[in-house]
């Protein structure tokens, strides 16, 4: 299994109750709670902590784009890419991802991974994704043309990435006199795609076909194991058999001495993040269009993100990976076995957890898991393919 | 009572529902963005003219038509449709998100109008004034800030969140997201051409509407010439549901005095 150190880089100095009282920490949540000199501390420990995992041994670092936020500072994360692209050696840098649909001009997207490709020769991972329902409140793009745009935003990228330019391009969303990119990118044909979602079948089943490596978002290992049997069965019905290293599952996982001494530690930490940096009514996650009539009736009727949920809740739905570096060791072992992923996504920093603590917790994952899981397949897709 | 019958109009491959009662000159009315109802104050007007209530195409039954983008699309449809209809002296009201779509039609042909008549309607920016986002609302907040008493919203807030409206619901946020997202329920180039319609213009606003505040209506007339403005007292951003006697005497008086003088 492949480790991938996935920060958020939350603004952990963040008042919870006053994001409590506005509802959310999204949008609507003044940028006057960001005290810069706290953020500025805050840039430098995690970009820190990204080299200490490419010196750990982490085989990636990933970052994500997200907008107008304080569960995320990074609006513009080729911003932090570039500060990595020299510093962190070994370990590939994705960003999971760029999203598409908010950009009235999709060629800065390829330029700016053809750029980080060239700075890093070849290390990094182009994410895509559509954003959140919020980022489309953040940014003005219509959320009712968000499917549309970020169709023909990635075929212009990659047309881009492969195509000899200039060449002229007009579509639906975007019309360009000439697409001529330089740099080109450095990895041939172009960086490796990946596709994180919170689990449309859509979006699944278009990443199966374009054999992009799929990434759950934040799910219960039993959802994440029905979304990834999804995409290897339409990666059957596209005539071929899907590898484990396609699959990527986005958790969270803290190690401690104990069970017990692990639950209280990251406790805090991982609740400020679910109930509180991640809250944001309906309304705001799912703007009208961002979805189909069905999604969006499923996900209104179960309220989602109005619920609270403990740690306890997170640690037996299988949404994070708490506890001894046994326990952690075992569950992990049984959640590849389960849901047939050979990479994981793991938040070692999350919500508000302080600095010396996240790095313990990667330390611990560094010389605790990652040993034991170097050369493991998922077991079941290992029988398969011993068939 | 009078009764409306509901018919399917096709106009160039786009079949959109049509609601029509009454009889006397035609009066085009443009829902607004919460969609189309026969309501009270279409049952008072039909004593005296041939109402013509459509539903907007991408709105409850009507078709979602590939082309629809923007509020000019609507504007174009609805010149169509008043084509196929063949209706002369057509008074047209507007309401909100449907008087945005009546204005753009009235600046860019009045030919078959008579008159027009704006109530809360969509369509300007104005600095400085403050409006609610009805995109960052419940379903029960937006009905909720349609009202300035709150009574009455208890009424529609029982009617409309029926759980088997809720397809139709999301039908319409998609069409009205994709039309007034952004620039959030106004179009820039409006205000550039307000002073081509030359049609006698009513404006009828209330007085505490908070979607689209009563300034709106004030510069609407200051940019339509010869535009008339009544503002509603106790009344919120649909004076047709809240106060629809005030309503309909607003717009009788103003279509009887118009019809006198020609």
């Amino acid at each position: 299994m492949k480790f991938f150190n996935f920060h958020l880089m939350p603004y952990a100095h963040v008042d919870l109750d006053a994001i409590a009282k506005n509802g959310s920490a999204w949008v609507t949540f003044s940028n006057s709670h960001y005290d810069p000199e706290k953020g500025a501390e805050l840039y430098h420990d995690y970009l820190d902590q990204m080299e200490f995992a490419d010196q750990l041994g982490f085989d990636g670092v990933c970052l994500n784009e997200h907008h107008q936020t304080a569960y995320g500072m990074m609006p513009i994360p080729g911003v932090l890419a570039g500060a990595l692209a020299r510093s962190v050696k070994h370990a590939k840098i994705a960003i999971l991802g760029r999203a598409l649909p908010l950009q009235n001009n999709p060629l800065n997207i390829a330029e700016e991974y053809a750029m980080l490709d060239n700075l890093t020769r070849g290390r990094i991972i182009a994410g895509f994704v559509r954003g959140i329902g919020a980022e489309y409140h953040a940014t003005g793009i219509n959320p009712a043309n968000s499917q549309e745009r970020f169709a023909e935003a990635h075929d212009l990228i990659v047309r881009a990435w492969t195509e000899p330019g200039p060449f002229s391009y007009s579509g639906k969303h975007y019309q360009f006199r000439y697409v001529n990119p330089w740099p080109r990118p450095y990895q041939t044909p172009h960086p490796p795609i990946w596709i994180p979602s919170q689990g449309s079948s859509s979006t699944i089943r278009w990443a199966a076909k374009m054999r992009y490596t799929y990434c759950q978002t934040l799910s219960p290992i039993a959802a994440v194991a029905k979304f990834f049997q999804l995409y290897r069965d339409e990666a059957d019905k596209a005539g071929y058999q899907a590898s484990p290293n396609q699959l990527a599952w986005s958790n969270t996982i803290y190690v401690g001495e104990t069970d017990k001494k692990a639950v209280k530690e990251a406790k805090p930490h991982l609740e400020a993040l679910v109930n509180y940096l991640l809250k944001m009514p309906t309304e705001m996650l799912l703007p009208p269009g961002y979805t189909d009539t069905a999604s969006m009736k499923r996900v209104r009727a179960v309220k989602v993100t109005g619920k609270t949920a403990s740690i306890e809740d997170l640690i037996a739905s299988g949404v994070v990976i708490i506890g001894s570096p046994e326990t952690v060791r075992e569950k992990l072992a049984e959640y590849q076995d389960l849901a047939g992923f050979n990479t994981s996504l793991t938040k070692t920093q999350f919500g508000t957890m302080p600095n010396e603590m996240a790095r313990a917790n990667m330390t611990a994952i560094a010389e605790e898991i990652l040993p034991h899981f170097r050369e493991r397949l998922p077991q079941r897709a290992a029988k398969a393919a011993a068939e | 009572m009078v009764d409306f019958l509901t018919s399917v109009l096709a106009v160039r491959g786009c079949r959109i529902r049509l609601m029509r009662g009454g009889a006397g000159s035609p009066l085009v009315v443009l829902h607004g963005a919460s969609g189309a109802n026969v309501l009270p104050f279409m049952q008072q007007l039909a004593q005296k003219f041939d109402v013509i209530a459509p539903e907007h195409p991408g709105f409850g039954e009507s078709d979602t038509p590939d082309w629809l983008d923007n509020i000019h699309d609507l504007a174009y449809f609805y010149l169509d449709v008043l084509d196929e209809l063949k209706l002369k002296d057509v008074n047209l009201v507007g309401l909100s998100f449907g008087g945005w779509i009546a204005t753009e039609l009235a600046v860019r042909n009045t030919q078959r109008l008579a008159s027009l008549t704006l109530c809360g309607a969509a369509g300007l920016y104005l600095a400085g004034v403050e409006q609610l986002d009805p995109f960052l609302r419940s379903d029960e907040q937006r009905l909720r800030d349609f009202f300035y008493d709150q009574k009455k919203a208890d009424d529609i807030i029982a009617r409309a969140l029926r759980p088997e409206l809720e397809d139709v619901t999301l039908k319409n946020r998609t069409t009205v997201a994709k039309i007034a997202w952004q620039p959030r329920g106004h179009d820039p180039n409006l205000p550039k051409w307000l002073h081509r319609i030359d049609v006698p213009t009513l404006l009828i606003w209330g007085d505490h509407d908070r979607m689209f505040p009563k300034e709106h209506a004030l510069a609407y007339q200051k940019a339509i010439p010869g535009a008339k403005v009544v503002i509603v007292p106790e009344c919120g951003h649909v004076p047709q549901i809240e106060k629809p006697d005030v309503f309909v005497a607003a717009l009788e008086t103003f279509l009887g005095a118009r019809k006198k003088a020609a």
